[in-house]
């Protein structure tokens, strides 16, 4: 067998490198120079643009922690939080002591902040997202910030509900996943709608 | 809509979508894996590998074959991981380390996709490209060239040839991966999957805190990734990260992309035996098992069982918040089941149940529908032994397709069916019983400790690649450990289905007679699966009662 095996190297190291210029090189790269060319903005990673300065990208979540005036994103696992070169999830498990006692903190803070009934909070304000940069919180969490952040920003709350409406993207083609709001964009909407509201 | 009507609309989508393709896809396979005919850029790539395309291999030249292509493939990408610093695109990264480049290299190899290291801070844009994706590719196709030899074994008659190994080969890269991948690579770019060569994007966020969004030739890996069964993330987060699935939209189209192939391959089976209702019978085994587990998986995410997930009042850790437990939870059968590996949600936070469910899927040998190749041919050893265990029943011989089942097939089969559960179990018992590797465990002294350990092992020797990542599998034990799992779980099955495959092609075909047991109908179908079941339960429920069982109850 091993002398078989032999024999079969030197079409094996060929047949290697052949591959590795046609799927390892040329495969990406013309895909590449087509995505550029054909969908530059989305191949680019949907970059958001404010005064002409790339603020993030409307795929990435951005952390607002400390800041009321802003809706406020999922917990993250990702570094310390947000950061997009270490994505990933906390991976505790159901019976986890340490992820219990996570959730219980985040409900007293988020009741806290909102003002909500503590068993109200919305679940996904309690736990962290797979990617740790999960750009969107659900419509339930949205709609509990909403009262919050009008009062900080003395705006109605009718014009905050109507920017979360307009930030929410439905199910794909109305019934593929979730419905969900696209945090960094709305606050950067809110930004304009209240005047830099620092 | 209610998100019960939504996600069984969105499970019947995915169905519908699979139906439509199977038999077009699968019989576009089987006609480029039997005609005579070569495409003028396949005869210039023989000349380059310097291999005569007309020249059929006996089964010991097939599998030196496969072994060569594929020792080759470990030392070239372990040699451009360790020498990455020298390189261009390399994003000012280091050189990997041996152990780790070694588990790597066997992992892409082996179509595992076991991910020891984290994407973005490991690997730069050129490994990336020219190493692991490449893999992705050639790996898928050897998965496949191993179950078409099988089926010629079937197919043919006192014949001790099997095919060309390298026609094969390039066959299925140029006529079905590479033209697939550039088809599914597109639609995600379209989709808003990245596809650059940036290092990065340094940004300042609204609220003044800094970010570097990371770039890569991500659209183009993600294609195969997921096409080839490989499910090797290019970022930690794999699927789950936005930059790979930035929506509901691409999410399925993945799921879509990695039952794709393992599903036509039955067809493919049935057209090359020529008796399509032997493909439609392996289907609806497969199809019988994905469908269970779905529902199972499904109903226990949605109920959220489990202390913290209750507490939540969602079974969201772990999950995004665009696809929800109706899809992640498809995924993650689908994922499991097909030895992909690739997750758009973590499933260490699964319910305890679930991830027993996950971890019983791929201890079912990863046959419904398994990986590309390998899914269809550990379901055909399945299949083999259910005629062995039905002929013993009624005291015939036991035939499969026209092919005696005698004590030589028998034998390789059983050595095919114990081989995997002895390096899983072997593995985890090493694992547990020294301290260094205990030390690994994210819950260490817990049912849930034991259930990280053992995923480790079922999804390398299994060739998953999906991980409970709670244990911190970058030690040089695991490195290692697993390597070495993968590499036995891989080619040890390999070697065994090609030796089968040259046993049955030796034999004449004998009619069917008034006895022959038909294996088409719905008793067959039924018998198959209770195998199936039969076999990965009594294998692994003593373990799994330790582990998820356990904590779940």
């Amino acid at each position: 067998m091993f002398s078989a095996v032999a024999r079969q190297l030197l079409p094996a190291f060929r047949a290697m490198i052949v591959m590795t210029l046609l799927l390892g090189l040329a495969y990406p790269l013309v895909l590449t120079g087509f995505a550029q060319v054909a969908f530059s903005d989305k191949a680019d990673g949907s970059l958001v643009r404010q005064d002409g300065k790339v603020v993030g990208s409307s795929l990435i979540g951005q952390s607002f922690d400390g800041l009321p005036q802003y809706f406020q994103s999922r917990p993250s696992a990702a570094g310390d939080g947000y950061d997009p070169l270490a994505s990933g999830a906390s991976n505790l498990g159901p019976e986890n002591g340490d992820l219990l006692a996570a959730i219980e903190e985040r409900r007293t803070a988020a009741a806290e902040l909102d003002g909500t009934a503590p068993g109200q909070v919305a679940p996904d304000a309690l736990t962290a997202s797979g990617s740790g940069l999960d750009p969107q919180i659900s419509p339930a969490y949205a709609e509990q910030q909403v009262a919050r952040v009008a009062r900080e920003r003395g705006m109605a709350a009718a014009a905050v509900r109507r920017l979360v409406e307009e930030y929410t993207d439905g199910r794909s083609l109305g019934f593929l996943g979730e419905p969900g709001v696209n945090v960094l964009l709305l606050n950067l909407a809110l930004d304009r709608a209240s005047g830099k509201a620092d | 809509m209610s998100d019960t009507l939504a996600g069984l609309l969105q499970v019947g989508a995915l169905i519908a979508a699979l139906a439509l393709c199977w038999r077009p896809l699968g019989d576009y396979i089987a006609h480029t894996l039997t005609t005579t005919k070569d495409l003028k850029v396949e005869r210039g790539i023989y000349r380059l590998i310097g291999v005569d395309s007309k020249s059929d291999q006996r089964w010991t030249v097939y599998a030196a074959s496969v072994l060569a292509f594929s020792a080759v493939g470990v030392v070239l990408l372990y040699a451009l991981q360790r020498a990455q610093d020298h390189l261009p695109w390399s994003l000012d990264l280091p050189g990997v380390d041996p152990a780790l480049a070694f588990n790597t290299a066997a992992s892409f190899v082996t179509n595992t996709n076991w991910q020891a290291y984290s994407g973005e801070a490991t690997m730069g844009h050129l490994v990336q490209m020219a190493g692991l994706a490449v893999q992705n590719f050639v790996s898928a196709a050897v998965g496949i060239c191993v179950a078409v030899a099988l089926i010629r074994g079937f197919v043919r008659s006192q014949s001790d040839r099997l095919g060309n190994f390298w026609v094969d080969l390039v066959r299925v890269v140029v006529r079905i991966l590479l033209p697939l991948s550039v088809i599914a690579a597109v639609l995600l770019i379209g989709l808003g999957v990245i596809q650059n060569l940036s290092s990065g994007t340094d940004v300042s966020t609204l609220v003044g805190g800094h970010q570097t969004l990371p770039g890569g030739p991500v659209a183009s890996q993600e294609a195969i990734k997921e096409l080839g069964t490989n499910g090797g993330g290019f970022f930690n987060a794999n699927s789950a990260h936005p930059f790979e699935s930035p929506t509901p939209f691409t999410n399925i189209v993945e799921n879509f992309l990695l039952l794709l192939i393992p599903v036509a391959m039955t067809r493919t089976f049935g057209t090359m035996v020529g008796d399509r209702r032997q493909g439609i019978a392996v289907l609806a085994v497969m199809t019988t098992i994905w469908g269970s587990l779905v529902v199972l998986v499904t109903t226990l995410e949605v109920n959220h069982h489990g202390t913290a997930l209750q507490a939540a009042g969602a079974a969201m850790e772990g999950k995004e918040t665009r696809f929800g437990e109706w899809a992640s939870a498809l995924f993650a059968v689908s994922t499991t089941g097909t030895s992909t590996g690739a997750v758009n949600s973590f499933h260490s936070s699964f319910t305890g149940v679930s991830g027993g469910g996950l971890l019983f899927n791929m201890g079912l040998g990863e046959v419904a529908p398994g990986g590309v190749g390998s899914g269809l041919y550990g379901m055909l050893v399945l299949a083999i032994m259910t005629v062995f265990v039905a002929g013993l029943m009624v005291g015939r011989t036991p035939e499969y397709l026209g092919k005696k089942i005698t004590s030589r097939e028998i034998k390789l089969v059983s050595l095919y069916i114990l081989a995997t559960p002895l390096i899983v179990l072997i593995g985890t018992a090493i694992a547990m019983s020294f301290a260094t590797p205990r030390a690994s465990m994210l819950s260490p002294g817990s049912p849930h400790g034991l259930s990280e350990v053992l995923y480790g092992f079922m999804s390398a020797g299994n060739n998953n690649g999906s991980a409970f990542a709670g244990l911190s599998a970058n030690t040089t034990f695991y490195n290692v450990a697993l390597a070495t799992a993968m590499l036995l779980g891989r080619f040890v099955p390999m070697i065994l289905v090609l030796a089968l495959a040259g046993a049955f092609g030796r034999q004449q075909k004998v009619p069917a007679t008034q006895g022959t047991l038909p294996t088409h109908g719905p008793l067959f179908i039924g018998m198959l699966t209770g195998v199936v079941v039969i076999v990965a339960g009594l294998t692994y429920f003593p373990v799994l009662a330790l582990g998820p069982l356990a904590e779940g109850l």
